[in-house]
C-alpha cells in the first residue's frame, strides 16, 4: 500500500495518521486458543479504522497468512510470514531477529498504525522480548482447563492483556470461569484479563477497545 | 578470545535457528534419515558450500582489518566481493536466505562490534552472511583463519542442530558427529582462508574457491516452492 492508499484509509477514520509510529503487539499462546482467531478478529474489526499489518510465526510458514487471506481480512501485502525452525518462543525472544526484519519491512512499506506479531503456538512458558514488541498478550482458552491461569508463567502473569477464550465451553468442559478470573487476577496484579468467547462476539470487542487505546496513547 | 567466542554462540541472535541449512529439504524426501547420513552430508557440505563461505568470510575479515580507519572502511569494495558471493550461489533461495541472515546478523553485530567496517555493510544493501560474519569476526580480534572456522562452524551446527530437531536424532550421537567433521573442517578453514588472503591481497574476488553442490542447490529451489517447511532454507 503507498502513500496515496493510506489516505484514502485514514479519509475513513475519526484517528489522524502517526507516521512511522506503529504500535506492535505480540500475541502468544498455547497451540489452539484462538491466537490466529483473533488476529482475525482484530483485523476485520480495526481494518477500517487504522492501517494494520501482521507478522505470523506459525510452525507451517504460510498457513496463518493463508487464513488470514482466506477470510479476506488483510491484502496479502501487509502480512509476512515468519520461519521459526521448531522453535516459536526462540523467534520472539531470544532470537528476533527474522520477526525484526519483517516488522521493520512492513512499516517501511506501510507506515501502519498497528502490527500484530503473532507468534506459533507454544506452551505456558512462551513470552515476547519488548525488543521486538511494545505490548503483548497471552491467549489461554477454556478447553484447557480451568487450572491454565494457576498455572502461571510468564505469558499468564507478566503479559500486558490476559485473554481467556471459548467461554461457551466452559460448560462443555467443566470449566469454572469464575475460578479462572480469580486466579488471574491474583497473579496478574494491576494487569488486565478479559474472558471472551470469539466464536460469539467475533468482533473481539473488549480486546479492541485495549489495543485502540494503545494506538491512541501513541498519537498523542 | 572471549568476543570472538560470542560469534560462535547458537544463542548470538543471528536469524540462524530458522535455518536448516538443506537438511530439512532432505529430511522431507527422505534422503538424510540417520546420524550417519547426516555425518555423509556435513563432510560434503564442509567441502563444497562451506569452503566457499568460510573463504567470503576469511576475506571479509582481511578487508575490514585493512579498512580498521573509518575513512577507509567504505573503500573496501564490498559490493565486488558480495557480488563474488553471490556468482558461487546458483540457487536464488539460498542467496535469499544468506541474505536475510546477513541482515540479522548485521542488526546484532552492530550493536555489539560496531567497528568501521562493520558500520560501513550497514550503508549497503542486504549482504551476504559470510561477509558480516567476517567484519564481525575482524572487530572481534578474529584471524581470517578463525572467521574462516566460524563460517564452518555454523555451517555444521546450524545443520546438526536442525536433524535433532526434525528427526529426533540423539543430540549426544550428532555431537560426536559434529566434532568429527569440525576435524576435517580444521584444515578445510585453514586453506579456505589462505585463498582468501591471496584474493585480498591480489584485490582480486574472482579468485576465491567456487565449489558447489548441485543437488543442495535444486533442493533449496524446491524447498522454497514447498508448502508446510519449518525453516526458511
Amino acid at each position: 500500500m503507498h502513500r496515496d492508499d493510506l489516505m484514502t484509509v485514514h479519509a475513513h477514520t475519526p484517528l489522524p495518521a502517526a507516521p512511522g509510529r506503529a504500535v506492535r503487539i505480540g500475541i502468544g499462546g498455547p497451540v489452539g486458543g484462538g491466537k490466529t482467531a483473533l488476529v482475525a478478529a482484530l483485523c476485520r474489526t480495526l481494518r477500517d479504522r487504522m492501517s494494520l499489518a501482521v507478522v505470523t510465526n506459525d510452525i507451517y510458514t504460510t498457513e496463518d497468512a493463508d487464513f488470514l487471506r482466506r477470510h479476506g481480512v488483510l491484502p496479502d501485502e501487509r502480512i509476512r510470514a515468519v520461519q521459526t525452525g521448531c522453535c516459536p518462543h526462540t523467534a520472539i525472544r531470544d532470537d528476533i531477529t527474522a520477526n525484526l526484519d519483517a516488522v521493520d519491512e512492513l512499516v517501511a512499506l506501510h507506515d501502519p498504525d498497528l502490527v500484530l506479531v503473532e507468534s506459533g503456538g507454544d506452551n505456558l512458558t512462551a513470552t515476547f522480548s519488548y525488543g521486538l514488541v511494545d505490548k503483548q498478550i497471552f491467549v489461554v482458552d477454556v478447553a484447557g482447563g480451568d487450572k491454565v491461569p494457576r498455572k502461571g508463567g510468564p505469558g499468564v502473569t507478566r503479559s500486558d492483556l490476559l485473554v481467556i477464550n471459548k467461554t461457551d465451553l466452559a460448560p462443555l468442559v467443566g470449566a469454572d470461569l469464575e475460578v479462572m478470573r480469580t486466579d488471574a487476577e491474583r497473579l496478574r496484579g494491576d494487569r488486565p484479563t478479559v474472558l471472551v468467547s470469539l466464536r460469539e462476539q467475533p468482533d473481539a470487542g473488549p480486546v479492541v477497545e485495549w489495543v485502540t487505546a494503545l494506538v491512541r496513547a501513541r498519537r498523542s | 578470545m572471549l568476543p570472538v567466542l560470542l560469534l560462535a554462540d547458537s544463542r548470538l541472535p543471528s536469524g540462524g535457528h530458522g535455518h536448516s541449512g538443506g537438511v530439512e529439504a532432505l529430511v522431507d524426501r527422505g534422503l538424510l534419515r540417520t546420524a550417519e547420513d547426516l555425518e555423509l552430508f556435513l563432510e560434503g557440505r564442509v567441502r563444497t558450500g562451506g569452503r566457499v563461505v568460510a573463504a567470503a568470510a576469511a576475506a571479509a575479515c582481511a578487508l575490514a582489518e585493512h579498512a580498521e580507519h573509518a575513512e577507509h572502511a567504505d573503500r573496501a569494495g564490498w559490493a565486488d566481493w558480495d557480488a563474488a558471493v553471490s556468482a558461487r550461489t546458483p540457487s536464488a533461495a539460498l542467496r535469499a536466505a544468506s541474505r536475510a541472515q546477513g541482515a540479522a546478523l548485521l542488526r546484532t553485530v552492530s550493536l555489539a562490534f560496531p567497528a568501521p567496517a562493520v558500520t560501513a555493510l550497514r550503508a549497503l544493501p542486504r549482504v551476504h552472511h559470510p561477509l558480516v560474519l567476517g567484519a564481525a569476526a575482524a572487530a572481534a580480534g578474529a584471524s581470517p583463519a578463525e572467521a574462516a572456522g566460524l563460517a564452518l562452524h555454523h555451517v555444521v551446527g546450524g545443520a546438526s542442530t536442525a536433524a535433532v530437531r526434525l528427526l529426533g536424532l540423539d543430540p549426544l550421537r550428532v555431537t560426536a558427529v559434529a566434532a568429527g567433521v569440525a576435524r576435517s573442517a580444521d584444515p578445510v578453514a585453514a586453506e579456505a582462508a589462505a585463498l582468501a588472503v591471496a584474493a585480498v591481497v591480489a584485490g582480486d574476488p574472482t579468485v576465491l574457491p567456487t565449489e558447489g553442490s548441485p543437488l543442495t542447490d535444486v533442493l533449496a529451489e524446491l524447498h522454497r516452492a514447498s508448502e508446510a517447511t519449518l525453516f526458511a532454507s
